[in-house]
């Protein structure tokens, strides 16, 4: 009854994304205001219908309701709850579900806080956000029912992939469809500015706040799965340029150009056909990362051939919007007006810099991902792109954003003076000076690369900093005032100068990983020592263990540093006997930021057991910087200037002017 | 389909995932590995560049798969023969095909995959520096300042429309 339920309800849900798609685009083209106020409630609606149909798949979840085909794939009557509840989004027709209801609470958001927005923009965007969801709906109801019933149920599941039985698996998918579907609030929105024909305050004042939630969300969720995959799969790596990966990588740069270009809008009116660009193809791009990822391509070629319906749907409704929109674009954006103009060194300047780079870097993850697949779907050749293809090419077009992103905001609007702002900056080099001559004094023979990424890191972080110490006047005038200033400026300043520290974090736990990181590899019997910089770690003994669903053999190691015993770390080997799968559960022990890394391999016939043992110098830097990153977003979100007007429909077109 | 055969199909398919879950994570064994550190350390650098041909994107460092484990065994070889980092790399590529590496080289095939990304870079670049010097010239003052507040062709037929409709209190200023 209830998996029938929430079939049911997926359907009125396409039936009302079909109204809400038609009947307000329909009252926006002859202004009748009656025709355009259904698109509120529509997507309202919509949101409560999928809702329903949601936790209907919990449930069955839940009460392991085995004669629901997705459930007993997917589920195991013993396993722990949360996993039961994660295990809906485990899989493809739960996860495109999940994806389904994120995009339908983006649509209902963006009606409860669109009322101050002109009618017709408000009924277009939601009208686009229908037909977005009509045709997701329909992809769910045809070709991916997470509702379909086996004749006769079976007693018991075949468990979800052991390795996604993890908490940050489980919070995972859910931030990252969070901030790939949020990008389709600003598709929605580009789209309703190029069928209208303009662009105006009200819409600029929009599209950022939209943009940073989406890009928060993207920024934690990407952070997420890397910290996973990085005690997941037991060998330390956080970041593989799997195309996977790259599928989510690619929306994430998108939207952090669209960020910049967004800001650059909102303050100088300036950038404007360029932001909707950006906006459609962010969004894009996350359609793109749903393709690659559900249609089986990335398998192989051969493997989206012989089970094709999902993959040519999706690729149908990849053609349909990216293509729609940019040849929407082609013929609209002309019409747009122009905006502000302005010198090239100005702030407009840096940022247009810093989207020049940003989505050259983009396009070489794309052409990366996709080239494989396109050379083998022409010719039928073979070729493979990894990791060291992205390191040699991608790693290149991020430096010069990093250098620039500290100038971007020490250069006024309009019209800057580099010379100036490379003065304000003294102070930063300085630092990252001090910083590479220590790093080649202390270790003289390390990599030849570390000094300079410790520097470029360290600049980041200081530019960041500078910025703030200008603004306030640190050094040029009383303390107090300094503090009294710090006080008064706007949260977006704020947000800024955390969120570019963040990236400054992040580069100096990626450069101490990758540059610094020890490794050694052992077979030890217990009782034996292997020493790991300054770490004595001494293999105590190896214990079975019973867990709910699966046995482990667990592996007790003490660590000490100097003879003193400064903690236990106990790696293990899983085995989940419903799906015979092994897993490797790595021990990490945190010191500072950086981490000691135990994975335990298997054990020999004479009784030695294969143990890696990994030094990863300030590795946790790498996810503590995105954190900092969405930190920055969150305090830029509460700026004043994003609230006021909000919740009032009348001044939002005013309280642009104020802002100024 | 009937359901048995759709069944049947689900079957091979999660086999196939529960496979590929084993193999995945650990690779380099210690028996592999070999005494001289500069050597094993030139192996490991090779092997991070070669691809494990039956697994989805991993090195053969990175591998568990049993033709990673062969391969990593034989780039020891060759490097304990005395071949060069290169001449390793040309004897996988001549067995194996250049899906064996994981940076492809540049060839005719892959230019596009090589260039392509600065090819946009300035190609963006030079159309922007063009409409910048294109939107400056005509009406705009030296220093590049100030907004386009002429009116489009439509906004002024717009705009004498509206003038129009509203002629007793004669032109006002439009704010």
């Amino acid at each position: 009854m209830i998996p029938e339920l929430g079939h049911f309800a997926l359907v009125v849900a396409l039936g009302l994304a079909l109204v809400q798609g038609a009947v307000p685009f329909w009252g926006a083209r002859c202004r009748d205001p009656a025709l355009m106020a259904v698109a509120a409630p529509a997507a309202v609606g919509q949101l409560a219908f999928v809702g329903v149909a949601f936790v209907a798949l919990v449930w069955c979840h839940v009460a392991s309701d085995f004669s629901v085909l997705t459930v007993y794939e997917n589920s195991h009557s013993a396993k722990p709850l949360i996993y039961k509840i994660a295990g809906v989004w485990g899989n493809h027709e739960g996860s495109m579900l999940l994806w389904v209801l994120i995009l339908a609470l983006f649509g209902a958001l963006a009606a409860v806080f669109g009322r101050g927005l002109p009618a017709t923009l408000r009924a277009d965007t939601l009208a686009v956000q229908g037909w977005i969801a009509a045709v997701f709906d329909l992809f769910i109801l045809l070709t991916s029912n997470p509702f379909v019933r086996l004749a006769q149920a079976p007693f018991e599941g075949r468990d979800l992939n052991p390795i996604l039985q993890d908490p940050g698996l489980a919070i995972h998918p859910p931030l990252l469809y969070l901030g790939y579907v949020g990008f389709s609030i600003t598709f929605s929105f580009a789209v309703a500015a190029l069928i209208a024909g303009r662009v105006d305050a009200a819409w600029a004042r929009w599209v950022r706040p939209w943009t940073l939630a989406a890009w928060m969300v993207l920024t934690l969720g990407i952070a997420t799965g890397s910290y996973w995959a990085y005690y997941t799969l037991g060998w330390g790596g956080w970041w593989f340029w799997d195309p996977v990966e790259n599928a989510s990588l690619m929306p994430w740069i998108g939207g952090t150009a669209l960020l910049h270009s967004a800001v650059v809008l909102e303050k100088r009116g300036a950038l404007k056909v360029w932001t909707i660009l950006l906006a459609v193809l962010t969004f894009s791009l996350s359609l793109l990362g749903t393709f690659l990822v559900r249609s089986g391509v990335l398998t192989s070629v051969h493997a989206f051939a012989q089970d094709p319906a999902r993959g040519v749907f999706i690729l149908a409704v990849l053609m349909l919007f990216v293509g729609g929109g940019l040849a929407l674009f082609a013929w609209r954006a002309p019409v747009l007006q122009r905006g502000g103009l302005f010198a090239p060194i100005s702030r407009e300047g840096a940022l247009v810099f810093n989207n020049l780079f940003l989505v050259t870097a983009c396009a070489t993850v794309f052409v990366g991902t996709l080239y494989p697949i396109a050379l083998e779907a022409l010719t039928g050749e073979k070729i493979s792109v990894g990791a060291p293809f992205f390191r040699a090419t991608f790693v290149p077009l991020f430096v010069p954003v990093l250098i620039a992103m500290s100038f971007g905001p020490l250069l006024p609007w309009k019209r800057g003076d580099l010379h100036g702002a490379a003065q304000r900056l003294v102070g930063a080099l300085a630092i990252a000076l001090v910083g590479i001559a220590a790093t080649l004094a202390v270790d003289s023979r390390g990599p030849v690369l570390a000094p300079f990424g410790l520097g470029l890191a360290l600049f980041v972080m200081a530019g960041a900093v500078a910025d703030l110490v200008e603004r306030i006047g640190l050094f040029r005038s009383p303390f107090a005032t300094a503090v009294r200033r710090a006080g008064g400026l706007p949260r977006s300043a704020w947000g800024t100068m955390v969120a570019h520290f963040g990236v400054g974090l992040c580069v100096l736990g990626i450069v101490g990983e990758t540059l610094w990181g020890a490794e050694r590899i052992a077979a030890l019997k217990p009782g034996q020592t292997q020493s790991i910089r300054h770490y004595d770690v001494t293999f105590d003994s190896v214990t079975p263990r019973q867990g709910p669903n699966y046995r482990e053999l667990a592996g007790t190691f003490t660590i000490r540093r100097n003879g003193q015993t400064i903690g236990v770390m106990e790696p293990s080997r899983r085995v989940y006997p419903v799906r015979g799968t092994t897993t490797t559960e790595a021990a990490l022990m945190t010191r500072g930021a950086s981490q000691l890394y135990l994975s335990l391999g298997d054990p020999d016939p004479d009784g030695a057991t294969v143990v890696r043992f990994y030094h990863k110098p300030l590795v946790l830097l790498i996810w503590l910087g995105p954190v900092v990153m969405m930190l920055g977003g969150a305090l830029s979100l509460s700026d004043r200037r994003v609230r006021v007007g909000a919740p009032r429909p009348a001044g939002a077109g005013r309280a642009v002017q104020a802002a100024e | 389909m009937n359901r048995a055969g759709r069944w049947f199909g689900l079957l091979v398919a999660l086999l196939a995932i529960t496979v590929a879950a084993v193999v995945a994570a650990r690779a380099v064994q210690p028996d592999e590995m070999l005494k001289d550190p500069l050597l094993e350390a030139r192996a490991r650098a090779l092997s991070r560049d070669l691809r494990c041909m039956v697994c989805q994107n991993q090195s053969i460092d990175d591998s568990e798969a049993p033709l990673a484990r062969d391969l990593r065994v034989l780039v020891r070889e060759r490097l304990t023969e005395g071949d060069s980092d290169r001449q390793v790399m040309d004897f996988l590529t001549a067995r194996y095909g250049p899906f064996v590496l994981l940076k492809p080289p540049l060839e005719w095939q892959t230019a596009l995959l090589w260039f392509g990304p600065a090819a946009i870079l300035v190609v963006a670049a030079a159309a922007l520096l063009l409409t910048a010097r294109r939107r400056k010239s005509p009406h705009q003052g030296p220093d590049g300042g100030g907004e386009d507040t002429r009116l489009s062709a439509t906004e002024e037929a717009h705009l004498a429309e509206l003038l129009a409709a509203a002629d007793s209190p004669g032109p006002r200023p439009t704010s």
